[in-house]
């Protein structure tokens, strides 16, 4: 098991390298001048805009650009936003919980609700149940996230009035960020009614953050509880006469959920991008609306250093989701 | 930061306890974006004022609010010398800068604070000239390093600023956002505990409202000063709740959950206007959209064609097609709203006939050239691709023949400013009110030489009138130079003036006295609200 987790982290550390000429190249590639962006149509001169260029030190060639960068990631500096003039890294930092809370919730709304609702569909193959539910999940897969959330929002905040319109928590509450995350923090704060008001401003993001998610892992689940029903080990366990509940519980589900986790894993990522337009609609203060900004204003530190954070987490995210399929599946662990 | 967010929480609770009688007056704003920071001199955004030099600071002189007109703000006075180079300002005596947990004022303002202000944008050797990886665009950009001689403090409340060459506008200039003055007793207070960057990061300012907390993308709390040399605010709380989506902000206020909000989604216009609980408030923008052509490229060198190809165009659909009601249709090449606007300048009325005839005349058969669209929405122009296209198809009913092409923003402006276009779409806001900051900035002979003026027309006779003007500190005086000017404008035709236009603003009804600002601001001093 040791010599399996060396083998995956040694293949982590090229791919980290990669990352980080990805995140560098990508923005560069953009067309698009910071300074020209800066200035609008107030336009700068051309001496002013050297001394500019000089000052972020673009005027060097960029494989130097390149190493320079390496070099202050390596000691944990990712350079100053272009905008705001402060630290990337802080910058990162104050957002990524209100990201990271989001995607927690968003993920667990759609295996909390999926995974049942898989199971059921596979279990009771062509009822009624199993129609409707993949017909909603094709459904929720290919809905504009952006349609979907202005659509929740009219209904439940506009018409209903059930649900705030966006936002993480009551503007009357107002506590020191502790955490970062809401729902802790508000219960930190020990104001009255604090934890309630975080949790209803979470209930319309989690549903479209979770839509696509939900929709994968149901019909994930779905089709691997087919496969494995179909399987001679669940008849010899039928013929033994275990009750359905044994079968399916034990012997179908356990083996149907290493796909199901490898979709997970890989919905944890999808979380992210979702998260970019879901946080424009709810005014949700994480890094995926940040990271759009950044690219409109072509802000080279922020995008790269924000692209390496989000790469880096999603390895880490994928390198545990290998660990854990070599430890409920040895075949991974041994194969070759 | 922390420490700040608890401190001031303890005392909003403080504070909270004291009024439970009275209930403490909020106004929620829902802002567009977050700031870039809150040193308004450091940065160019009309985000970045509202968060910072419009409530958190004054100027020696503003604006008053909801017009262009000038007035004494921490100046009580000043005099201008004859020759035009020397400004002398009275400051005003009893100015208070805001108090917070890690700085407690000592005295007043004085000339120190507004020597510092302007010598810590000025002098590259000034000790605070590079914190917060200073740039001062807005003060490169007005050219203000060029223009100023010398920053001098004549006695504690008296300052004066001696120019190079006589600028009329420079009393405008001054009374723009990156000239808000701070406190050096605080600058120098940070410099000794090590953190100079605190100067820009938790302002202080003598301005209505001070901050208490900011959350990136999230809100911005302001309470009200309570020694504001004008007068405390009459709203206790002022906060700015950051919504992005222009429909989700339209939610918020709908909801009760903002009082106000910025840049309504034209399609939301119509449900907003019949709303019962909120008043659309409507204002023309201080701004102009306008196609330039290049006289540096024949037949644009003509005058004859560019004034046909003025008449080709039908500014009304345009209007109709790019601007759905929120525009009006531009003559002069500066808004309304700005002095020495000539009402009596008449503009091309469309006529293709007469525009085929005069091509004709110009000897211009079978002419192909192209039209630059800009990438982005813009507030003087929302739609480019769409207005290029309606001028392509009224220029192909004349004959002319014209291709659409477009770059990324930056690249847009860049080309465009070394001239290789043939025609280009482009607008401009403006920055202080003054025409000059149109008539020299876009169309001057000093820009055609930069790049600014992308029409590249430097015509003698007008840019001598705008040299003039800006000579005299005379307002009779200058209108009527400006006024000429814009009928050589017209006649030369160097650009076809598209549109400028209007600025809608959603106010719940419960909100008293709040002003549209000309500049694009959002100002809450002197906001009341109800119950």
């Amino acid at each position: 098991m040791i010599r399996f987790v060396l083998t995956r982290l040694g293949v982590l550390i090229p791919t980290f390298i990669g990352v980080t000429i990805v995140a560098f190249a990508l923005i560069r590639l953009v067309p698009g001048d910071p300074i020209e962006l800066l200035v609008g149509e107030r336009g700068i001169s051309e001496e002013r805009h050297a001394e500019l260029r000089a000052r972020f030190g673009f005027d060097k060639p960029l494989p130097v650009q390149y190493l320079s960068f390496l070099g202050n990631v390596a000691q944990g500096d990712l350079g100053n936003s272009l905008v705001t003039r402060k630290p990337v890294l802080d910058e990162f930092l104050t957002l990524f919980p209100a990201t990271l809370e989001l995607g927690l919730c968003g993920l667990l709304f759609a295996i909390v609700l999926g995974i049942p609702a898989g199971i059921i569909a596979g279990v009771k193959r062509g009822s009624a149940f199993d129609h409707v539910l993949m017909g909603t999940s094709l459904t929720g897969f290919s809905m504009p996230i952006f349609w979907w959330g202005l659509l929740l929002i009219i209904l439940f905040s506009g018409i209903l009035k059930w649900t705030p319109v966006s936002g993480r928590i009551d503007l009357l509450y107002f506590f020191p960020p502790v955490t970062g995350f809401m729902l802790i923090d508000s219960l930190l704060s020990g104001q009255e009614g604090a934890f309630k008001s975080a949790v209803r401003h979470l209930i319309l993001p989690t549903i479209v953050l979770g839509t696509i998610p939900l929709a994968v892992i149901a019909r994930q689940t779905r089709s691997a509880m087919l496969e494995v029903l179909g399987e001679d080990y669940i008849r010899t366990a039928r013929a033994k006469g275990l009750t359905p509940r044994r079968i399916i519980g034990l012997h179908a589900l356990r083996n149907a959920l290493i796909p199901v986790i490898t979709v997970i894993g890989l919905s944890a990522s999808t979380a992210f991008s979702g998260a970019i337009l879901t946080e424009s609609i709810f005014s949700w203060p994480g890094i995926g609306k940040w990271l759009i900004d950044s690219v409109a204003r072509r802000d080279y530190p922020s995008v790269q250093g924000g692209i390496l954070m989000i790469a880096t987490i999603v390895m880490l995210v994928n390198f545990t989701v290998d660990i854990l399929y070599g430890m409920i599946n040895p075949r991974i662990r041994y194969g070759r | 930061m922390t420490k700040r967010f608890a401190l001031g929480g303890v005392a909003l609770f403080a504070a909270a306890l004291l009024s439970s009688t009275v209930q403490a007056k909020t106004l929620v704003y829902c802002s567009e974006g977050s700031p870039e920071g809150f040193n308004p001199s450091l940065y160019t955004a009309g985000t970045t004022f509202d968060a910072s030099s419009r409530t958190l600071y004054n100027r020696l002189v503003e604006f008053e609010r909801g017009t262009t007109t000038l007035g004494p703000a921490l100046a009580e006075s000043w005099e201008i010398s004859d020759d035009g180079l020397e400004y002398t300002f009275n400051l005003r005596s009893g100015v208070k800068f805001h108090s917070t947990e890690t700085f407690t004022p000592t005295r007043d303002m004085n000339a120190d604070d507004v020597v510092w202000s302007f010598e810590r944008q000025r002098d590259a050797e000034h000790p605070y000239h590079t914190v917060s990886g200073g740039t001062y665009e807005y003060f490169q950009g007005m050219a203000m390093p060029d223009l100023i001689k010398a920053v001098e403090k004549v006695d504690d409340m008296t300052i004066k600023f001696v120019l190079n060459t006589p600028e009329a506008p420079f009393l405008a200039n001054l009374g723009m956002d990156f000239a808000s003055i701070m406190s050096a007793e605080y600058a120098d207070a940070m410099s000794a505990a090590g953190t100079p960057e605190d100067v820009d990061l938790n302002p202080v300012g003598t301005g209505p409202f001070q901050l208490v907390a900011y959350q990136k993308d999230a809100v911005i709390r302001y309470k009200a000063h309570p020694d504001y040399w004008a007068g405390k605010a009459m709203i206790d709380d002022l906060v700015f709740a950051i919504t992005q989506d222009p429909s989700v902000r339209w939610q918020k206020v709908q909801a009760g959950e903002c009082h106000v909000m910025p840049y309504p989604n034209p399609a939301d216009i119509e449900e907003i206007a019949a709303h019962p609980d909120v008043e659309l408030m409507e204002q023309e923008g201080l701004n102009v959209g306008y196609l330039a052509f290049n006289v540096e490229k024949p037949p644009f060198d003509n005058k004859v064609v560019r004034q046909a190809l003025n008449m080709a165009i039908n500014k009304e659909a345009i209007l109709d097609a790019v601007f759905q009601g929120a525009g009006s249709v531009a003559k002069n090449p500066i808004p309304p709203t700005i002095w020495s606007y000539n009402d009596a300048v008449e503009d091309y009325a469309y006529d293709p006939d007469k525009a085929k005839a005069m091509l004709a005349e110009a000897g211009v058969a079978d002419l192909k050239t192209n039209i630059w669209a800009m990438p982005v929405q813009r507030p003087y122009n929302p739609n480019a691709k769409r207005m290029a296209e309606l001028v392509q198809a009224d220029w192909a009913a004349v004959g002319v023949e014209a291709e659409i092409v477009s770059f990324e923003w930056g690249e847009y402006l860049k080309r465009s400013k070394e001239g290789e276009h043939d025609t280009v779409l482009l607008g401009w806001t403006g920055d202080n009110g003054d025409p000059d900051n149109f008539l020299h900035v876009l169309l001057g002979c000093a820009a055609a030489d930069d790049g600014t003026n992308r029409a590249r027309w430097c015509h003698k006779p007008f840019d001598d009138l705008l040299i003039e003007a800006k000579q005299v500190s005379d307002v009779g005086e200058r209108t009527s130079l400006y006024e000429q000017a814009q009928v050589i404008f017209k006649e030369e035709a160097p650009w076809v003036t598209v549109a400028h236009s209007i600025v809608f603003k959603p106010v719940r009804k419960e909100v008293k006295d709040f002003k549209i600002d000309p500049f694009g601001g959002h100002i809450f001093y002197g906001v009341d609200i109800e119950g």
